[in-house]
């Protein structure tokens, strides 16, 4: 898996996104994640990534590097 | 004891009965006297319920209900049935922008067509007597209210509340009635496979004037009084429960 793509399909569910993405953001402090945008990165692992993610282990993640980890591991 | 809403020597199909509301309706009828025919796909899941019931004649049938064979085999071994609750049934949040076609089928197949297919079958082999009672576990949501990211579960239960009514109007000359009960949310298993945090929980949990989800069993009473003689004269009726949610 590759993070930098991955960090580019979180990114792309945003409407707008005013800051960067790194492995290092906390994307539930990012402005403009909500609980819409949450639906949209679990369908887009969903689809990307063949991964259905858990509920409850997507609610423990708060940086895209866990995020990541979190999808890698169910690979 | 007089007791209007007994359901002493009836025979009743419950649908979703190895989990959640469906389980629930299914202990709490057996406890009033009613014998129960429990169907759901996972066997250990649907011998728990049995074990569950108040001692009757009650049976369980393993199928896939969005299988059309499947409905024809389970319809096939039924005795006359005086009353049958469809609660088996999906939830899931999807964004517009996500939807896809398989999506659609998914929620189409076991919120909409299994119920409608079941009862065609039930009508067609003549399983449903005369005064029967039909229940449909609908929803508040696409009836009464919508919200974000819920739009094909909305979509499967408007189109069920279109159904139970033409299906009212349609069997009322043989004096078979169809009624829905209409929660909003209730305390399943179901409702942790929803992505949630605690905050918006809590916030959606404020929505509601009684500050609290319902219980399964609440769904049960609602549906004990719809299979009951009590409501002989009600038919193509929605009970909405929702601890006052749709009233603002
Ligand atoms: N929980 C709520 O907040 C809520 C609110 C309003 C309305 N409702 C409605 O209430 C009903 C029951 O929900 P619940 O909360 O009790 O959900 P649940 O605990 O997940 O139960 C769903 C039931 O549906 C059965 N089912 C699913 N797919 C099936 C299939 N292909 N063939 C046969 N059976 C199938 C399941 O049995 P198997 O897995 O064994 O097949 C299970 O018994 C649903 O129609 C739902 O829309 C729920």
């Amino acid at each position: 898996m590759d993070i930098q793509l991955f960090i580019q399909n979180v990114a792309d569910q945003f409407d707008e996104l005013n800051v960067e993405l790194t492995p290092e953001t906390n994307f539930r402090k990012v402005e403009g994640w909500t609980s819409l945008v949450a639906l949209l990165v679990i369908t887009m692992v969903d689809e990307e990534y063949g991964i259905v993610l858990p509920p409850e282990e997507m609610r423990k993640t708060n940086t895209i590097q866990e995020l990541f980890d979190l999808v890698a591991s169910k690979q | 004891m007089h007791n209007p809403f007994a359901l002493i020597g009836k025979t009743i199909l419950v649908t979703g009965a190895s989990s959640g509301i469906g389980r629930t309706i299914a202990i709490e009828c057996s406890k009033l006297g009613a014998d129960i025919i429990l169907t759901g796909r996972n066997e250990s899941r649907l011998q728990e319920t049995l074990s569950q019931l108040k001692e009757g004649q009650h049976k369980y049938i393993v199928a896939d209900i969005t299988i059309e064979e499947d409905i024809i085999t389970i319809v096939e071994q039924l005795p006359t049935l005086t009353g049958c609750v469809h609660s088996a049934g999906i939830l899931g949040l999807v964004p517009i922008q996500a939807i896809t076609k398989a999506k659609i089928n998914e929620f189409e197949q076991i919120n909409l067509h299994a119920p409608i297919l079941l009862t065609k079958q039930l009508l067609k082999r003549k399983k449903l007597a005369k005064n029967s009672s039909v229940v449909f576990i609908s929803s508040a949501a696409g009836v009464y209210r919508v919200s974000t990211a819920n739009a094909l579960y909305a979509v499967t239960k408007s189109g069920l509340d279109a159904f139970m009514r033409s299906a009212a109007l349609e069997l009322a000359s043989k004096n078979i009635r169809f009624n829905s009960v209409n929660p909003a949310m209730i305390e399943t298993e179901a409702l942790s496979n929803i992505p949630i945090s605690e905050e918006q929980k809590n916030a959606n949990l404020a929505q509601y004037p009684i500050k609290r989800y319902g219980k399964p069993e609440e769904v049960a009473y609602a549906t004990i009084y719809l299979l009951s003689d009590a409501s002989a004269w009600t038919t193509g009726t929605e009970i909405k429960l929702d601890g006052g949610l749709t009233l603002s």
